[in-house]
């Protein structure tokens, strides 16, 4: 059983605060991925977990019992590192075995494990080769052997994907989630690929300078972001903000932006609204009466099975437009941007999301 | 007009090319065997002289004539062969001691963080700066103080000067591009502070270990200020010094048969040793200066 909570769990470097203040419970066989901008602490949450980086403060539990102070190897748990960390001078079978080389347990019962867990990664041909004779995806599969023979109660994935190619990042995104689905172990993922996120996750954890800013399904961080953070860093392309001011009427708000931006939402909040945003997907190129804003075509992107249209809501604010392959827009001509109202995200001065109801559609 | 010669332009273009690549190549050519006859050739002499004695050491031939004379001579001789000795016990041990003082401390300057790291790399390197004769004085008193005067292990604590800043450097900037991951995975795996040097950082070090070593070795097998001076009797002198200092049956006579025969004894091991592991004394060099 691997549950994992950490509790105002805080870390610095010098004066450099890295995690501020965490608290996090994760449920056993969950899958969580970190995701974050680069700097933003996921790494380093990891390896607080792992025990590889000592906390600064707080308290970090695995599977119910206080682990804050017990040493790395001792935790019952499993890091695959980005580098993948495989030691080059060891063969594939006693590099996936060293960890059992300390435990006493006999040259004969290693050799079976390591088979084992070989013949489920159909790495058992490969057993005396060196690392270095080993394609990318072959060693990632090592990497992840080593941490699969241990059979730790918690998996520590930091960025495992990362230097593969594409091809071979979405084999093994499924190979990991098989590995998942098989072991029910609980795991842990950093990345900062969205689709390694919204695919393997249960729950997502939105990091941004050593601060949780959201927890939850990739439903809701797509479709209830919490702030504005949130809403830009989930979803590829990312949603478009634009600042408004916000008026208060009798019942409804008016809002008013570049572009000609003058919607009224009804919307009954506390704080006052100072942006809004829309996802490029629910945008479409329309003219006359459903145009809510407006701008310059720059230039259209054809991605083959869709296209992104940018365009230049005022002089330094692009709105990116996920549009029909058929249109007949020419590049530089002035485009009407149209959206259903329940695609609008509004936020306050602080990036909070205003308003539950707000951009809610499922 | 204009097009004609447009015409020969084009026409001509390729294959003056081609010429011009080849002249460059066939100069690269013998620029190269230049270096080499320039650096080769007074080795090769010293072998062909080294077989001759008498009024042969002036002959202009070219080809050598075998003859063994001068290398039984010297072989028998108890004071050249203890000189070889002594010269192996010095070059050996400096070699050992430097390389574990370096290895412990590349892994402190490599590795921990601590105050006044850079301060301690910075007085290592100033060390090595300082020309041999700028030391020797202070070291004599030194020597003397500590009683080893005319003993080889004043020659040991004297090139360890030199070969100790040497190898931290190397072996610095090498265990500073030892990957972090891999010391963390190995913490993964349970293991201690030991045997993550011993199973892990040793064995990766090998060829870093051997190269500076082996430049080390050869720094003090080869040094000649410090063991004329700090070494007074024969039966401790170290081979540079007796080579430098053999005599021939007169005071008019020069032995040149007999020196060109001692250097090559003593070098020719080092230079076998130096082809054998040229490969690595590039990479183990150059580490920290490219990734590979």
């Amino acid at each position: 059983m691997g549950s994992v909570s950490l509790h105002g769990v805080s870390k610095s470097f010098g004066k450099l605060d890295i995690i501020r203040n965490v608290d996090l419970d994760i449920a056993d066989g969950e899958f969580v991925v970190f995701v974050g901008p680069s700097g933003c602490g996921k790494s380093t949450l990891l390896r607080l977990i792992a025990g590889l980086v000592p906390a600064t403060a707080g308290e970090i539990a695995i599977d119910g019992e206080d682990m804050t102070e017990v040493p790395a190897s001792e935790r019952g748990i499993a890091f695959v590192f980005q580098s993948y960390a495989l030691y080059p001078h060891m063969n594939i079978a006693r590099n996936i075995g060293f960890a059992l080389e300390t435990t006493g347990i006999g040259r004969a019962a290693i050799r079976t494990k390591v088979e084992q867990v070989a013949s489920m990664l159909k790495i058992d041909h490969l057993l005396d080769r060196l690392p270095r004779q080993l394609s990318g995806g072959q060693r990632q599969r090592v990497a992840i052997g080593r941490a699969l023979v241990r059979h730790p109660k918690v998996f520590l994935f930091d960025e495992p994907l990362s230097n593969l190619d594409t091809d071979l990042r979405s084999e093994m995104r499924v190979e990991i989630a098989r590995l998942h689905e098989e072991l029910g172990t609980t795991m842990i993922y950093v990345t900062h690929d969205q689709v390694e996120a919204m695919t393997l996750a249960d729950r997502i954890v939105v990091l941004n300078e050593g601060r949780i800013e959201q927890i939850g399904s990739p439903r809701e961080l797509y479709r209830q972001p919490a702030n504005r953070f949130v809403a830009g860093f989930i979803g590829a392309p990312r949603m478009n903000f634009a600042p408004v001011t916000a008026t208060a009427r009798s019942e409804t708000v008016r809002l008013t932006g570049p572009g000609g931006l003058d919607l009224g939402v009804a919307g009954n909040w506390s704080a006052t609204a100072a942006s809004i945003g829309v996802r490029p997907e629910a945008l479409s190129l329309a003219t006359g009466e459903t145009a809510k804003a407006s701008g310059e075509l720059l230039r259209v992107e054809d991605l083959g099975h869709e296209h992104l249209a940018y365009v230049s809501i005022a002089d330094d604010l692009v709105w990116t437009a996920r549009v029909e392959p058929n249109h007949e827009t020419q590049r530089g001509a002035r485009v009407g941007l149209g959206w259903p109202d329940d695609a609008l995200f509004v936020f306050d001065g602080e990036g909070r999301r205003l308003g539950a109801q707000a951009g809610m559609r499922g | 007009m204009t097009e004609a010669i447009a015409n020969t332009r084009t026409t001509r273009k390729p294959s003056r090319y081609r010429w011009r690549r080849r002249a460059r190549k066939t100069g690269m050519v013998a620029a190269g065997l230049l270096v080499l006859f320039y650096t080769l050739f007074p080795y090769y002499w010293a072998i062909v002289s080294s077989f001759r004695s008498g009024s042969q050491l002036f002959s202009s031939n070219l080809l050598p004539t075998i003859d063994f004379t001068h290398y039984r001579a010297l072989l028998a001789d108890p004071v050249f062969t203890r000189a070889i000795l002594n010269s192996l016990i010095v070059a050996g041990s400096t070699t050992l001691i430097s390389l574990v003082l370096a290895t412990a401390a590349a892994y402190a300057l490599g590795r921990l963080n601590f105050l006044g790291k850079r301060a301690v790399l910075l007085t290592i390197l100033v060390v090595s700066i300082f020309p041999q004769i700028a030391v020797m004085p202070g070291m004599f008193e030194l020597v003397r103080w500590l009683g080893l005067y005319n003993r080889i292990g004043s020659l040991i604590l004297a090139y360890l000067i030199f070969t100790v800043p040497f190898t931290v450097w190397v072996l610095t900037s090498f265990v500073r591009e030892f990957p972090r991951e891999l010391e963390e995975a190995a913490i993964m795996d349970g293991c201690s502070h030991w045997r993550i040097l011993t199973r892990i950082l040793l064995p990766l070090m090998g060829p870093a270990l051997a190269s500076t070593g082996l430049l080390a070795f050869i720094l003090a097998w080869n040094e000649f200020l410090f063991a004329l001076t700090f070494i007074l009797s024969d039966e401790n002198r170290t081979v540079p010094v007796a080579i430098g200092l053999i005599s021939g049956s007169s005071r008019y006579e020069y032995p040149f048969g007999p020196i060109m025969a001692a250097s090559v004894i003593v070098t020719l091991p080092l230079l076998v040793l130096v082809l054998i592991f040229q490969r690595r004394i590039v990479s183990g060099l150059t580490a920290g200066a490219i990734k590979g």
